[in-house]
């Protein structure tokens, strides 16, 4: 295990979180080596959520690990801490910054200083200007750049939050069902975008569009009733019985 | 920054510290420099309820830059505007000396008539007035700043976050209350003389202080145009409109909350003592939490997220509210109570904020 | 050997009164003419000799002298005093005299007088045929502390039968013993112990005044016991007495605020009118009285259960139509809604203070609201009995109609998911209605039970609404068990709090842990956790 623990991004080992209860999580343990770009599935109820507000420091577990970057340890860490330390995450529901223009909204995200003080008194550079141009174009939103972001589509609010993910540069980016709500070409686009950027950066995508998994040709991890059913290549969790079972359905 | 700074400056705002400074020299010299009888001839009272106005005014902006910017309502600024008043209020006491009812050079008269020997350390250093105007934005400031520390750090946001701040200024009333806490107790600090050495009553000095409140609104105006045209400001509206999602960006929610908080108590806080020596009396009723409620009216009267809406919303209300109570005062709560309920369902924007839609339609302009 | 000779003497003096009768006829005029004189010194004297002479009409004549009835002939110092009737009465006789008495001069009092006539009478009641009457004599004894009755004391003690008059009585010769400096020393060590068992604050005085300069050791140590175990009774008793007065506080909080964890709490409306929801009920419950007092004064004692009723419906419809027009609109939109409301709470007291003035209203309190129940020293007032039965009672009522009646299946349905609840057909917008008037209803029953407690003026609502809130937010939010702990939690720190930090310091501080526990814990004591509490 400390092989993999030196190896990971991401290493979460027998956590577990309830609520009121109800076990969310029932000693999950996963681990997701740098550059790995993943795919979790797993039923409604299956605790995909809450494994991330657990990584992005929204919850706290009740016992377990979770250590990221190899010997960070993220459970005592607060959400923009953890965010400071390099994860990006994108909600399910897209959440972007409704009242300002798609090019502010990337401005937001790019990295760089985050005080208070520094807000007041610096000003953007050259260097944040062109990332924003660069990623605009990555999500083929520099048209729309000046719209406010409130205006715009479901799918497209989906990749302006893929964008400010990018614009972050993180190291690890967590992605919560990306491709609701988008048509099968915009799919296609999300899945090739996501395969580019891992190797540089480690991605985890949550899904439940099977055919999108299957596109991201990546290992893929099947949680249910909290904590991890299977794990392998898509063939061979699609082809594991008790996924069938629980899952897919037969 | 300048160049930036001029370019983010609009008609509007240039408009409104443009006359801003313009009643600040206008007013001070038609109420001196006319002579009575012409009939352009401000009286001194007028110059001094104008001035109180402006100070509201300054109270609105405060909280327009939580409220409008940051989506903080607090329901307790009335207490930051209570303690810069009293804070002004103890340097006016102190000032009063010998010339007081029990000739006392040194104890305000009521602490003469509660038999006090000496002066409470709180009161130390007010005959400074130096250490008066430091005070007037500490005391708002070191406040706000534990109270929202604490707030903004575990997160207390929205309603609840209103409800606390309207327990502080309870707090505050029933403590200011208490005659033990040596700040005049119920009959508050009053019958001020001088103001550093000018007789209080005098009409030259009320046209000062008129015109110094006016110049003071625009300075403070300019400090909060300042925060929210720049990228602070854009956080801050982030964190108004998605505070997760901003915090998940890596910014320090908390921090940027306290900061503006701040900022905007000790604006508050000048607003109260630009207040103190134009009505001439400042007791705990100030802290009462109806008072901090209808200056959320005012902002939201003017339009809130406009900074001038707020200010305009305070001189309006306030004008009404004079007119209303002298002329048919069982009207008065009718009307103010009205006023919140349509504000709220009809114009959610307010005036300013309607205004600036209705600008952009005729312009044929797109919303963004 | 003293002592007995002493008991003899007193039972000789006091219970042989036929005999001393028989035998001292003639002095009996003469006892009586002590009292015909202007010198304070004498009539005390006289006093004395009058409650020992065993005259029939001793008492009487006693009596008539504590109410400055008894006055005397100057010409031969015959006494005569006034009975109930207005009409003379000749004290030697004790009958009517043949022709009206003239020439009389009342016999004066000093305060020296009224204490030797309180002993006088004191140790002459002590033998009354009616118990409460000896009760009240030896406590009159337990007052007075007059060495003169203690061979009386010790006469009736012997032959007293009631139990509860006997420990009265032993009291009382206790009192007068603790303090007798002759007084044997083991006697005096009883006493002590005595007064240490009866335990009030008159005892704790009387033992307190016991020192090495008049007792001795023994005395001394036995007093000093018996006064730690008083002060441990008696710091007990304020205990129990405070975590009363708290459990009051805590149900009237408890009232102000059931009404608001629905409408808040379940709702999630922030209504600032709620206050002005109680206050309409407590004026309901003055136009009832009113209507009461002038048309069937008969029923006065009804007029709180005719009043709840009501005050509910009153409040409930005012919410109904607040609801309908105003926060139907603002859903969703909780600080607006906490401005439209407050705008809604200043018009209802104006509205308010146009109708019945700005000044309080007199509610009256019917007659089973009164008086006071004492438990051995622990006080309970039927009001608040009343209040804190009544708190509890709408409590249940309102956990029965959210747990037991389809519109509380259909609240609970609405407020977990309002999209599934109306696809199963629920008309949502009437329930949102429904729960709203329901919430504004029991405010409105609260209202008349705080129109018992506090004046009814238009601003009777602004008292309530901050700590209403407080109430709510530190219980947790959409919990009703939540309510009732935070209720009474506060209401007892607020009372324990009282006697240390005074009372306005002690909300003060209150206010200040409530915003500390606020800020640990932002969704209070029960806080629902998971996803579904998130936005």
């Amino acid at each position: 295990m400390n092989l993999d623990l030196t190896d990971s991004i991401l290493y979460v080992d027998a956590v577990s979180v309830s609520f009121d209860g109800f076990k969310a999580l029932n000693d999950l343990s996963f681990v997701v080596g740098r550059g790995e770009l993943r795919a979790i599935i797993g039923p409604n109820g299956a605790g995909k959520t809450t494994m991330m507000d657990i990584v992005t420091g929204k919850t706290r577990p009740d016992n377990g690990m979770v250590i990221f970057d190899g010997s960070i340890d993220l459970t005592t860490r607060d959400e923009s801490a953890i965010a400071a330390l390099g994860i990006g995450r994108k909600f399910q529901k897209p959440t972007v910054f409704e009242g300002q223009t798609v090019e502010d909204n990337l401005l937001l995200a790019v990295e760089g200083p985050r005080s208070a003080w520094s807000s007041l008194f610096g000003w953007r550079s050259r260097v944040t200007v062109d990332q924003v141009l660069e990623t605009l174009s990555t999500i083929r939103l520099g048209d729309l750049k000046h719209r406010l972001a409130g205006s715009l589509s479901h799918g497209q609010k989906q990749w302006l939050e893929i964008g400010m993910l990018l614009a972050q540069n993180p190291k690890l980016l967590l992605v919560d069902e990306p491709v609701a709500g988008m048509t099968d070409a915009e799919t296609e686009e999300t899945a090739r975008l996501l395969t580019s950027i891992a190797g540089e950066h480690a991605v985890v995508v949550v899904e439940h569009d099977m055919s999108f998994v299957r596109a991201l040709q990546c290992k893929v991890t099947c949680l249910h009733e909290g904590s991890v059913l299977a794990e392998g290549s898509i063939d061979a969790v699609s082809a594991n019985d008790r996924v069938i079972d629980v899952y897919l359905g037969r | 920054m300048i160049t930036f700074f001029i370019r983010h400056f609009d008609r509007t705002a240039i408009g409104f510290v443009t006359t801003l400074l313009l009643i600040a020299v206008v007013v001070p010299l038609l109420n001196l420099a006319v002579p009575e009888s012409s009939a352009f001839h401000i009286p001194t009272y007028l110059v001094s309820l104008w001035g109180k106005y402006l100070a509201y005014a300054l109270l609105a902006l405060a909280l327009d830059l939580v409220w409008g910017y940051c989506g903080i309502l607090s329901l307790g600024h009335g207490a930051f505007f209570a303690l810069g008043g009293y804070a002004m209020g103890m340097y006016l006491m102190r000032q009063i000396g010998a010339r007081g009812v029990y000739a006392d050079p040194v104890l305000p008269d009521f602490m003469v008539f509660l038999n006090w020997k000496e002066l409470p350390i709180t009161w130390y250093f007010f005959d400074h007035i130096g250490y008066t105007l430091l005070m007037i934005v500490l005391v708002p400031s070191v406040i706000a700043f534990v109270f929202g520390w604490f707030a903004f750090r575990s997160r207390v946001t929205g309603v609840y976050l209103s409800i606390i701040t309207q327990s502080l200024t309870y707090a505050l009333l029933l403590a200011f209350f208490r005659n033990d806490m040596g700040f005049g107790g119920n009959n508050g600090l009053t019958d001020f003389k001088y103001i550093i050495g000018f007789p209080v009553q005098a009409a030259s000095t009320r046209a000062t202080l008129f015109a110094l409140t006016a110049l003071f609104l625009a300075l403070g105006f300019l400090l909060a145009r300042a925060m929210v045209v720049s990228r602070f400001g854009q956080i801050l509206a982030s964190i108004r409109d998605a505070e997760s999602r901003t915090r998940f960006l890596g910014y320090r929610v908390e921090h940027y909350k306290v900061l503006v908080f701040v900022v905007s108590a000790a604006m508050a806080g000048i607003a109260g003592a630009l207040y103190v020596p134009q009505v001439g009396i400042i007791n705990p009723s100030e802290f009462s939490p109806s008072n901090s409620i209808e200056a959320v009216i005012w902002v939201a009267v003017g339009g809130r997220g406009t900074l001038v809406g707020a200010a305009i919303g305070a001189v309006l209300v306030n004008f009404a509210k004079t007119w209303l109570t002298g002329s048919f005062p069982e009207l008065w709560l009718y009307g103010l109570g009205a006023l919140f309920i349509l504000v709220t369902l009809f114009l959610p924007k307010g005036i300013v904020g309607s205004l600036a839609v209705v600008v952009q339609r005729m312009k044929g302009g797109s919303a963004a | 050997m003293l002592r007995r000779l002493f008991v003899i003497f007193g039972l000789v003096v006091l219970l042989a009164g036929g005999a001393v009768r028989a035998s001292y006829a003639d002095d009996a005029t003469l006892t009586l003419k002590r009292l015909a004189t202007d010198n304070y010194a004498d009539i005390e004297l006289g006093i004395a000799a009058v409650a020992a002479s065993g005259l029939p009409s001793a008492e009487a004549v006693l009596n008539a002298l504590a109410d400055s009835r008894l006055s005397y002939r100057s010409a031969d110092k015959a006494l005569f005093f006034k009975d109930a009737s207005g009409s003379w009465i000749d004290a030697a006789t004790n009958t009517m005299p043949a022709e009206q008495p003239s020439g009389l001069k009342p016999v004066k009092v000093n305060n020296r007088v009224r204490r030797a006539l309180e002993a006088a009478l004191g140790s002459m009641t002590l033998m009354a045929a009616d118990p409460q009457k000896r009760i009240a004599a030896a406590e009159a004894v337990f007052k007075s502390r007059d060495v003169n009755t203690l061979a009386a004391l010790e006469s009736v003690i012997a032959k007293e039968q009631d139990a509860v008059v006997k420990r009265h009585f032993e009291e009382a010769r206790a009192a007068v013993l603790l303090l007798k400096v002759d007084a044997p020393e083991s006697d005096r060590v009883a006493a002590a112990e005595r007064l240490g068992e009866r335990g009030d604050q008159d005892s704790l005085a009387l033992l307190g005044a016991v020192s090495e300069a008049n007792a001795s050791a023994n005395t001394v140590v036995a007093a000093k016991l018996a006064a730690k175990g008083i002060s441990r009774r008696l710091a007990l008793l304020s205990t129990v007495q405070n975590a009363w007065y708290g459990l009051s506080l805590g149900s009237v909080l408890l009232l102000a605020a059931i009404g608001l964890a629905i409408t808040f709490g379940v709702m999630g409306i922030i209504n600032m009118a709620h206050g002005e929801m109680v206050m309409l009920g407590a004026y309901t419950t003055f136009v009832v009285q009113e209507i009461i007092r002038t048309k069937a004064p008969g029923l006065f004692d009804w007029s709180l259960p005719i009043a709840i009723p009501l005050a509910f419906c009153v409040s409930a419809l005012v919410g109904l139509l607040i609801e309908r027009t105003i926060i139907r609109y603002l859903y969703g939109r909780p600080l607006e809604t906490l401005l439209a409301t407050w705008g809604v709470s200043l018009m209802l007291q104006q509205a308010v203070r146009s109708a019945f003035g700005a000044n309080n209203r007199e509610v009256g309190a019917p007659s089973y609201m009164s008086g006071v129940w004492d438990l051995n020293g622990f006080q309970i007032t039927y009001g608040r009995l009343w209040i804190i039965l009544f708190g509890l009672a709408v409590f249940v009522a309102l956990l029965g109609v959210i747990k037991g009646t389809s519109l509380g299946l259909k609240m609970r349905a609405v407020i977990q998911n309002r999209r599934m609840a109306a696809a199963m057909g629920i008309r949502t917008p009437l329930v949102d209605a429904l729960t709203f008037a329901l919430g504004s209803g029991v405010a409105g029953i609260a209202g008349v039970a705080l129109s018992q407690i506090d004046n009814v003026s238009p601003n009777l609502g602004q008292s309530y609404i901050i700590d209403s809130f407080l109430v709510v937010v530190f219980g947790g939010v959409g919990n009703l068990w939540g309510t009732l702990l935070g209720a009474l939690s506060l209401g007892l720190a607020n009372k324990f709090l009282e006697p240390i930090a005074g009372a306005v310091l002690g909300k003060i501080i209150l206010l200040a842990v409530i915003i500390l526990f606020i800020q640990r814990r932002p969704r209070g004591l029960f806080a629902l956790k998971g996803r579904a509490v998130e936005q």
